[in-house]
C-alpha cells in the first residue's frame, strides 16, 4: 500500500537497527513523546530491535491519559444534562471519570456520539436546533486546529447551540516539566511529528539548547522511528544537541501558518492540570475572550467542579519517563484497560495500555528475546 | 519505590480506596455486544452459568446434538445492522448466511431456517419486501428453507426498523467431529480470504464518516466451500484433519483465535505479512485507528489443519470462488498456552489478545 509499506520495510528496518547498533558506544535514554509514537512502537516490537543500550521510555503525548479527571467529570455532568447531545472522539467514551464512563452514560440515557471531525458538530446541530450540542475539545496542538475551526464557524455563522468543553494541552511545557525534575532520566527527545506539522518546531530549538537535549522530530511508522532514533543517537554520541527534522516528508520549520493563526484567534496560551503530572503553567489552551459565549464550562456552570487525583497511581512517573509500567504493582491485576486505575490505561495511546494490549504484561515470554533488546 | 515494595494485598486495599471507579455493568453497555471481553464475561456469569449443559458448554458456533441415528446441528443468531442495506448485501442476507454459516462450521449440512422479524412501526413496506426479497435468494442458494416464522411490531423508536433473528437446524453426516478443542501444536491455521471487508463496508456507509471507496460486504454462505474442505481431508486419508472451523464475525479473526486457544489450551503464532486485508480495509483502519485481525467477516472462515494435509486443503479452499484468496497465517504451538502472538512485518513480535469491548477509533 503505497505511502505505507515503504515506511515498514522489513530490510530497510534491519540495516536501521544495524545502523543504530553500529553508531551506539554508551547507554542513552530516549524518549518518544507521542502517544502515537509509543503505540507504534509497542504494535509493531520496534524496541525489540534496538540494541540494549537503548532504552526507549514513553512520554506524556497522549492526550486522553492526561485529561485530568476534574474534566472529564464536568464532561460526564454535561453528558447527563437533559437536552444535551455531547460529541467527542472515540477513545474518550470509556475514559473513567468520578462515577463510570460516558459509555455508561449512554446506557442510562444520555445521547453521546462519537464524531469523527469537530465539524461533524455543526450538522448535528443543523438537525438538533433544540437541543444544545456540546463537544469535548481535547488533545494537543494536533487537534487545535480542526477544534479551533468549530469554535470559529459556531461564531461566524451564528451557532447558539453549540459550545465546546476544552482542554488543551501543549508539548513544549510538558518536555520542559519531565527535563527540569530532579528525577529525570531522559537524554534525548523523539519529538512529535503530528504536533510540528501543525505548529512547526521552532519553539523545540530553545529548549534543546537550554537543557542540553537533542530532539528529532520524528513521524510514526517504523522506519520513521528507527531513523528518528539514529539520528537521535548520532547526536548523543557526537555530544551535540540540535533539533533535527526526520519527518521531512510531512513537515518544515514553520509548520502549518493557516492553522496556526487560527490556532491564534480562538485560543490563547494558560495553565492547565494533567492528569497523573499536576499543573504544569502556560501547558494548555483556553478560549479567547471573544469565544467565552462558546466555553461549554461557562455555559452548563462546571466550571466548580475540582476532583482529586488518586495519589497512589504511579501513572505521572510513567509519564515522565522514570518508571516504566512494569514497575507498578497493579499493573495487569488491579489495573488493566476494563478497570484503569490511572492515566496511562485509559487510552489505547497510553503506556500502560499499549503495554497491556501488546502483551507486555507478561515477565519474561518468547517475543522479549527477539532481537536481544529491552 | 515505595509502591514497588507493596505486598499485592497492601496494594488491593490501597487501590480499593482510589475514587477511579471499577466497572461493575449496573446496566447493559454496547460493548456487551461487541464480541469481545465484556460479550464474553456477559454470557459467561448471566447466561452460562444458569443454563449449564455439556451441549452449550462446548461453546461452538452452533450445538450438535444426537437425535436417534442422526447428530443434529442447531443453531440461533439475531441480525441488527445500520445501516439494513449495504454494499454487497442487506440485513435479510446477512440473515440467512450468518446461521447457514454457524451451521456448516460444525461440518454439517444446512437443511431449515426459523426466522423471527422485530418490525418497528413505521418501516417502510417495500424495504421490508427487499429484505425478505434477499432472504429467500440466500436461502436458495444455501439450499435451506425457511419452514417457520413469527412477526411482531414494536412502537416507533423502540426498534431500528427491523431485527431478524433466524434459528437453523442441519444434519452432521460425516463421522467427524470440528471443534474449538480439538487444536494442537503444530497445525496450521488457515482464513479463507481477505479479512476486515463487511466491517468497514458498515462503517463507511454510517453517518459521519462517508468513506468512498468500492468495498462491497463479503456476505455469503460458506457451507460449500467447507464440503471443499472436508473432501480434501478426506482425500487424504485423514477426515479428522480438519480441527476447527469458525467464522470470524463480531470481533473478528483475532477474537475467533483467541477463543480457540483458550478452548485447546494451545498457543498460536501467526504472521502479519501472511494476513490478507485489502488496501481499502488496509486504509481505513490507518486511518480510524482500527486494527483489521478485530473487523468482522460475514463470508470468511479461520480454519485449523492438521500440518500434513494444510497445503492440500488450501489447494482445495482456493480453487473455490469464495476461498480463492485463502492462505496458512501461521501456526499451532505448544507454548504460551492460551495467547495468540504476531510476528509484525518489521521483524517484532507482540501479543494480539482479544478486544475489551468495542474498537474505538482513536484521536490522532
Amino acid at each position: 500500500m503505497k505511502y505505507l509499506d515503504e515506511y515498514r520495510d522489513g530490510k530497510i528496518v534491519a540495516s536501521l537497527a544495524e545502523g543504530i547498533r553500529r553508531v551506539q558506544t554508551r547507554p542513552w535514554v530516549i524518549m518518544e513523546v507521542c502517544g502515537g509514537q509509543t503505540h507504534s512502537i509497542v504494535k509493531n516490537g520496534i524496541d525489540q530491535l534496538l540494541p540494549a543500550g537503548v532504552e526507549l521510555v514513553h512520554g506524556p503525548g497522549c492526550p486522553v491519559c492526561v485529561t485530568p479527571l476534574e474534566t472529564i467529570d464536568k464532561a460526564h455532568a454535561i453528558a447527563r444534562l437533559p437536552g444535551v447531545i455531547f460529541c467527542s472522539f472515540g477513545d474518550m467514551l470509556r475514559v473513567p471519570g468520578s462515577d463510570g464512563d460516558l459509555f455508561g452514560i449512554k446506557s442510562q440515557g444520555g445521547d453521546v456520539r462519537v464524531v469523527y471531525s469537530p465539524l461533524d458538530c455543526l450538522k448535528i446541530a443543523r438537525a438538533n436546533p433544540e437541543k444544545q450540542i456540546v463537544f469535548f475539545a481535547i488533545g494537543f496542538e494536533t487537534t487545535a486546529p480542526a477544534n479551533a475551526m468549530l469554535a470559529w464557524r459556531a461564531r461566524e455563522d451564528g451557532y447558539s447551540n453549540i459550545s465546546l468543553l476544552v482542554s488543551h494541552v501543549l508539548v513544549p511545557p510538558a518536555m520542559a516539566a519531565i527535563l527540569s525534575s530532579p528525577q529525570n532520566r531522559v537524554q534525548g527527545f523523539l519529538g512529535p511529528g503530528h504536533v510540528c506539522a501543525v505548529v512547526g518546531y521552532r519553539e523545540y530549538e530553545p529548549l534543546a539548547e537550554r537543557f542540553q537535549a537533542p530532539i528529532v522530530v520524528t513521524g510514526f511508522e517504523p522506519l520513521d522511528i528507527l531513523e528518528g532514533v539514529l539520528m537521535l543517537v548520532r547526536q548523543l554520541e557526537s555530544g551535540r544537541a540540535e533539533v533535527e527534522n526526520q519527518y521531512s516528508r510531512i513537515l518544515g520549520p514553520e509548520g502549518n501558518l493557516p492553522a496556526r493563526k487560527l490556532i491564534e484567534k480562538v485560543f490563547e496560551v494558560g495553565d492547565r492540570k494533567w492528569r497523573g503530572v499536576g499543573m504544569i503553567p502556560g501547558s494548555g489552551y483556553r478560549m479567547r475572550a471573544e469565544f467565552r459565549e462558546f466555553d461549554a464550562e461557562r455555559r452548563f456552570g462546571v466550571g466548580a467542579i475540582d476532583t482529586r487525583e488518586p495519589e497512589i497511581c504511579i501513572s505521572g512517573q510513567i509519564l515522565q519517563g522514570i518508571r516504566k509500567p512494569h514497575d507498578c504493582p497493579a499493573f495487569g491485576k488491579q489495573c488493566t484497560p476494563q478497570h484503569p486505575l490511572g492515566a496511562t490505561m485509559v487510552s489505547a495511546e497510553g503506556a500502560c495500555a499499549a503495554y497491556y494490549a501488546y502483551g507486555r504484561r507478561l515477565e519474561e515470554p518468547a517475543l522479549v528475546t527477539v532481537g536481544g533488546g529491552r | 519505590m515505595a509502591t514497588k515494595a507493596m505486598e499485592p494485598e497492601t496494594a488491593q486495599a490501597v487501590f480499593g480506596e482510589c475514587p477511579l471507579p471499577v466497572f461493575e455493568h449496573p446496566q447493559i453497555v454496547l460493548g456487551h455486544g461487541s464480541g469481545g471481553k465484556l460479550s464474553a464475561e456477559l454470557i459467561d456469569k448471566i447466561f452460562l452459568s444458569r443454563f449449564r449443559n455439556p451441549a452449550l458448554e462446548r461453546m461452538d458456533d452452533q450445538a450438535q446434538l444426537q437425535i436417534g441415528n442422526a447428530r443434529l446441528a442447531f443453531t440461533t443468531d439475531s441480525f441488527v445492522v445500520t445501516p439494513i442495506f449495504f454494499p454487497g448485501g442487506d440485513i435479510g442476507t446477512l440473515a440467512v448466511n450468518g446461521t447457514v454459516n454457524d451451521l456448516a462450521m460444525g461440518g454439517a449440512k444446512p437443511l431449515y431456517l426459523a426466522a423471527a422479524f422485530i418490525l418497528e412501526e413505521g418501516l417502510s413496506t417495500r424495504e421490508l419486501e427487499r429484505v425478505v426479497d434477499s432472504m429467500r435468494v440466500a436461502g436458495e442458494r444455501a439450499g435451506v428453507q425457511l419452514v417457520t416464522g413469527d412477526t411482531k411490531v414494536v412502537n416507533r423508536g423502540k426498534g431500528d426498523k427491523v431485527f431478524i433473528t433466524t434459528t437453523g437446524i442441519g444434519v452432521v453426516e460425516r463421522p467427524i467431529h470440528l471443534s474449538a478443542d480439538r487444536c494442537r501444536p503444530g497445525d496450521r491455521i488457515l482464513v479463507s480470504g481477505y479479512v476486515g471487508d463487511h466491517g468497514i463496508t458498515i462503517l463507511s456507509q454510517r453517518e459521519g464518516l462517508e468513506l468512498e471507496c468500492a468495498l462491497e460486504s463479503d456476505c455469503a454462505a460458506l457451507h460449500e466451500l467447507v464440503e471443499e474442505m472436508l473432501g480434501a481431508a478426506e482425500a487424504c486419508g485423514n477426515p479428522q484433519g480438519i480441527r476447527c472451523m469458525r467464522d470470524p464475525t463480531r470481533g473478528g479473526v483475532a477474537t475467533t483465535l483467541n477463543e480457540i486457544a483458550a478452548r485447546s489450551r494451545v498457543g498460536m503464532t501467526i504472521e502479519e505479512d501472511s494476513i490478507p486485508v485489502r488496501d481499502e480495509v488496509r486504509g481505513a483502519c490507518e486511518l480510524l485507528g482500527l486494527d483489521p485481525l478485530f473487523v468482522a467477516n460475514e463470508g470468511k472462515l479461520a480454519a485449523i489443519v492438521a500440518p500434513e494435509i494444510a497445503e492440500r486443503v488450501l489447494e482445495r479452499m482456493q480453487r473455490h470462488a469464495l476461498g480463492s484468496e485463502s492462505r496458512i497465517i501461521g501456526q499451532v504451538t505448544g507454548e504460551h498456552a492460551g495467547m495468540v502472538l504476531m510476528k509484525t512485518s518489521v521483524g517484532g513480535m507482540r501479543v494480539v489478545d482479544r478486544l475489551f469491548g468495542e474498537q474505538l477509533p482513536r484521536i490522532c
